[in-house]
């Protein structure tokens, strides 16, 4: 029953003309339905990265302690001393999760933690990156932002808290951008011994291939390939758009694969996660330089009468392939019976290079592995610069009662407190938090390797709006600068690159930019890129998402005592800001959230003054100067000043001092520029600090004093007091509040 | 001496409480699966935390009916001490070796933060290192962890001093807003009347080393080693 290839089922796959060409001149002949399902997925943008591939060739991606490279396979791999290393990756599942918020996040969770275990590597943490629109008041599209913010929380911590992986930091930002088209990121991260490395290739000519994990259903189909004939509109009724997350079946999967890895069986594993079977298979082939022949009426199916269509392009969850070595089928066997888990022999690894699959023994697909795994067609887009925004000065901004602002900022909730959202995640799972969500970066002590690590995650969409390539190069710098914070040293970066529609000129502008801004910064502070992911498409019918290049940092804390959180500790500690004063207003959460002006040239990032300001920073926090540290970041160093005070399980007041009388109050609490860190220090250290800065060339101004019932703020004759109670009762409850509102 | 860690499908708290006793406590521990059907060989059983079977149907429902836990039911009949943490107590109530049950947290959300316990008696093996009043930090994680009986079971509790402990305030008060899942009377541990086996919401086994910020769970299981202890030498 062979379906006609027509010019309109090829359309309907997302192929161009140009690219069924390439297809037939590959085969030396037409290719079948199955077939074109085959490359429309493999080709998409997802698998094949056809319009961003040149652009992210511009990363550094290698480094003395690169162990795997950022590309090579699932995710990249890092030593982090003594035989250990970490893999980690971020990816997104941006649209499931615009649709079904619940699943889509759940999902996203679920294919993440797959991707750090096929390295051989034990997930031992979770951060994720996610941004909404407004969910304030009464409005229908606050409503809905709500719905899907409240789903996505709970799909996240579905999939986490059971599979019993701990989350432990992230970051959450609200805007208009972000409505009916949320930005869901999510970040994993394991740990392994540098021999347990294991790759996703099909090596070994004859040995068996394996299908493990959950039978094989129809869901997920309509999110890979598009509607066709052979999937009839009736059907099509039935078949859910999003895949559906079993955590519990994940676990199983999850350690019936690590005692498999560890019995030294496997001589390959890959995921099934976007184009499921398919992109197994032939990936796998691609890597190890061989074919793997496989036969579907082999695979464990849910449902009855899948055709091999469908079979190929599901993306039902929860499912791997692994290549063992000839010979050590019966452990396969042994292990995945002791777990209840379904396993099939499937095929074996051929020497052909051929992506072969069978359908009860009829060759229904037969495509060189190596076309569909890297000769997607590349392509260059077009670019459009828009207009450079505005520098912004004091005076084109009407002054704001200064007192009223910090309240007002700290309610926003891509400011407040995320405790309503981090309750609902297991973060002690694990027996490792240190630090817990809510300070510069979460910490996490990895016993089994006895290693302290650091990890946050960082993006203004704001700044990238105005400018991507700042913004980009500002992402890198905070999430440095939190690392640093936290008394760590910066490792690698993985990153999530989150725009609309790249064959707008303009899309693609903002994309290169901060691709360039991105790598750009990773080369100054000599963090490899170990891997990532791209997310294009993100609209709503008002446009695009604002540029969204999510950074994920991982560093090493080598020292217990350096750990570093940022609430203030004692009282009569002394305050200094390291770092400038700084004045630029552009750009900055005051002038969006308090003058509803989401415009002009975000802060300029010395990366010089950066680095002398983190390297000063580390060497104080080294020589055990130092009692808090806390980067000033959206609503500048007003509302640091605020979360250092309320941040804490103590929570304690202060006295600060700041700028010239002639400068406004607006300016000097609520400017962001670049490279500031507030730290509290005892004031036997007061001296030593400033000694250590002096001959650093940091700059550094003493602030005020850690204590008291208020935080208070002069600056000449005026004097501005907020009670802690209310301060902190605005920001923990900020957002709670707003859920709880209809 | 040897304390097992049952380990069913979903449970996520087995290696944290393994090492909570290895390395925390430094006693010989180990794994028993749930599809062993005897304890024999080790001296007390630990029931981690998880979602064992998914939790699907109810928290606890399918784990009681493994092959593991028919052996448990019956040694704890016979005296052997018995804890379980988290879904471990879930198990134990849904296995009938302690009364009442764990209902959805009064929030609907999930529940994880750090907590201060009041210690209530010092009359179990897992408590007689401490004595009654004594508060403990350690975090909770859970969905369903409201604890709920009838009101006669609960004056059974109260009267044989079966509440073990309780959430509270830094000052030992027990008030609601220390009270993170709405358990009756503030309620996150209990024991049978035969006081050999304790069920409780917080987690111990998150609490045993300075780096996590509290040493206090391991007070627990000291307590239950130096009952070993004393039991051998009987």
């Amino acid at each position: 029953m062979a379906t006609a290839i027509t010019p309109g089922i090829v359309r309907s796959h997302g192929l161009n003309e140009e690219e069924f060409e390439r297809i037939r001149t590959a085969l030396g002949r037409n290719p079948n339905f199955t077939e074109l399902g085959v490359f429309s997925v493999m080709w998409s943008e997802h698998c094949s990265y056809k319009n961003t591939r040149l652009e992210l060739k511009k990363f550094p991606t290698t480094g003395p302690k690169v162990l795997v490279k950022a590309g090579e396979e699932n995710a990249g791999v890092i030593d982090i001393g003594d035989g250990w290393a970490v893999a980690f990756k971020m990816e997104s599942h941006n649209h499931p999760s615009a649709i079904e918020p619940f699943q889509g996040a759940a999902t996203g969770v679920g294919g993440i933690i797959r991707d750090i275990f096929t390295m051989g590597a034990r997930p031992v943490l979770l951060l994720d990156s996610l941004r909404f629109g407004p969910i304030h008041g009464g409005s229908s599209p606050a409503r809905k932002n709500r719905r899907l913010f409240a789903g996505v929380v709970a799909g996240i911590a579905h999939y986490g808290n059971c599979i019993g992986i701990p989350t432990i930091g992230g970051e959450i930002y609200f805007d208009e951008s972000y409505e009916g088209n949320p930005l869901v990121n999510v970040f994993c991260l394991g740990v392994l011994r540098h021999s347990e490395i294991v790759r996703g290739a099909a090596k070994g000519v004859g040995n068996p291939v394996f299908y493990v994990g959950s039978e094989t259903g129809r869901d997920g189909l309509a999110g890979a390939a598009f509607a066709s004939r052979d999937l009839t509109e009736e059907s099509k009724q039935d078949r859910p758009a999003v895949q559906v997350g079993d955590p519990f079946k994940g676990k199983l999967l999850l350690e019936a694969c690590l005692e498999l890895l560890a019995s030294g069986s496997v001589a390959g594993i890959q995921d099934m996660g976007a184009a499921g079977l398919t992109c197994s298979t032939c990936e796998t082939a691609s890597r190890g330089g061989t074919g793997v022949q496989i036969d579907l009426a082999l695979v464990p199916q849910r449902e009855q009468g899948m055709s091999p269509y469908e079979i190929l392009l599901s993306e039902s969850q929860e499912r791997m392939l692994i290549i063992v070595h000839r010979g050590q089928e019966e452990k396969v066997r042994e292990i995945f019976e002791k777990w209840d888990l379904p396993y099939a022999l499937v095929g074996e690894v051929t020497g052909d290079g051929m992506m072969r699959v069978l359908d009860a023994g009829r060759i229904e697909v037969e495509i060189p592995a190596d076309i569909l795994a890297n000769e997607a067609p590349i392509y260059v887009r077009e670019v459009l610069a828009p207009q450079r925004p505005e520098r912004v000065s004091i005076e084109e901004i009407p002054q704001s009662d200064a007192h009223e602002s910090l309240i007002e900022l700290l309610a926003h909730p891509t400011i407040a407190s995320k405790n309503w959202v981090f309750r609902q995640y297991d973060q002690t799972v694990r027996a490792g938090t240190i630090v817990p969500p809510g300070s510069d970066a979460g910490v996490f002590y990895v016993r089994e390797a006895n290693k302290i690590l650091a990890v946050t995650s960082d993006c203004n969409g704001l700044y990238c709006k105005l400018d991507p390539r700042e913004g980009a190069r500002i992402a890198v710098a905070e999430a440095a600068r939190n690392l640093v914070c936290s008394g760590a040293a910066p490792l690698a970066v993985t990153d999530n690159l989150n725009f609309g529609n790249p064959y707008r000129p303009e899309i693609f502008w903002q994309l290169r930019e901060a691709v360039e801004g991105l790598a750009e910064a990773c080369r100054k502070f000599n963090i490899p890129v170990t891997g990532g992911n791209v997310s294009l498409y993100n609209q709503n019918p008002t446009g695009a998402v604002d540029p969204t290049p999510t950074v994920g940092m991982v560093g090493v804390v080598a020292q217990e005592s350096w750990i570093t959180q940022q609430s203030f500790r004692n009282r009569g500690d002394v305050i200094f800001l390291l770092g400038p004063i700084g004045d630029e207003m552009g750009a900055t959460h005051y002038l969006k959230v308090v003058h509803g002006r989401k415009e002009g040239l975000p802060p300029r990032l010395n990366f010089e003054l950066e680095l002398r300001v983190q390297e000063t920073l580390g060497s104080l926090i080294r020589h055990g100067l130092v009692q808090s540290a806390h980067d000033c970041s959206e609503g500048g160093l007003g509302i640091a000043l605020a979360e250092c005070c309320i941040s804490g399980e103590r929570r304690v007041g202060a006295g600060v001092r700041i700028g010239n009388p002639s400068d406004r109050m607006d300016l000097l609490l609520f400017n962001e520029t670049q490279s500031r860190v507030i730290i509290s220090a005892s004031q036997e250290n007061l001296e030593a600090v400033e000694k250590l800065c002096a001959a650093a060339d940091a700059p550094l101004t003493l602030l005020g004093v850690v204590g008291g019932p208020d935080l208070v703020v002069t600056n000449g004759l005026e004097s501005l007091s907020w009670s802690i109670p209310e301060l902190y009762e605005t920001w923990y409850s900020s957002i709670e509040n707003a859920m709880s509102s209809r | 001496m040897k304390i097992a860690v049952l380990q069913f499908p979903g449970s996520n708290c087995d290696q944290d409480c393994l090492r909570a006793l290895r390395d925390g406590v430094r006693v010989e521990a180990d794994y028993l699966w749930h599809k062993d059907r005897s304890v024999l060989g080790f001296d007390a059983v630990v029931l981690p935390g998880g979602f064992s079977y998914g939790d699907y149907l109810r928290c606890g429902a399918i784990a009681r009916f493994s092959p593991i836990m028919k052996a448990v039911v019956s040694a704890a009949k016979d005296g052997m001490p018995v804890i379980g943490i988290c879904n471990g107590f879930q198990i134990l109530c849904e296995a009938g070796l302690l009364p009442g049950a764990l209902i959805r947290n009064q929030s609907l959300h999930f529940v994880c933060q750090p907590v201060w316990l009041r210690t209530e008696t010092a009359e179990t093996p897992f408590t007689a290192k401490l004595e009654k009043g004594r508060l403990l930090r350690m975090p909770v994680a859970h969905g369903e962890g409201s604890y709920f009986a009838d009101s006669q079971t609960l004056e059974i509790l109260e009267s044989q001093d079966r509440v073990v402990f309780r959430y509270a305030d830094e000052l030992g008060q027990t008030t609601s807003e220390s009270n993170p899942n709405g358990s009756f009377a503030n309620i996150a541990g209990i024991c049978n009347q035969e006081r050999n086996v304790l069920g409780m919401m917080p987690h111990p086994d998150r609490a045993w080393d300075r780096r996590l910020g509290s040493e206090d769970g391991k007070l627990l299981f000291e307590s239950l080693v130096a009952n070993l202890e004393l039991a051998a030498v009987r």
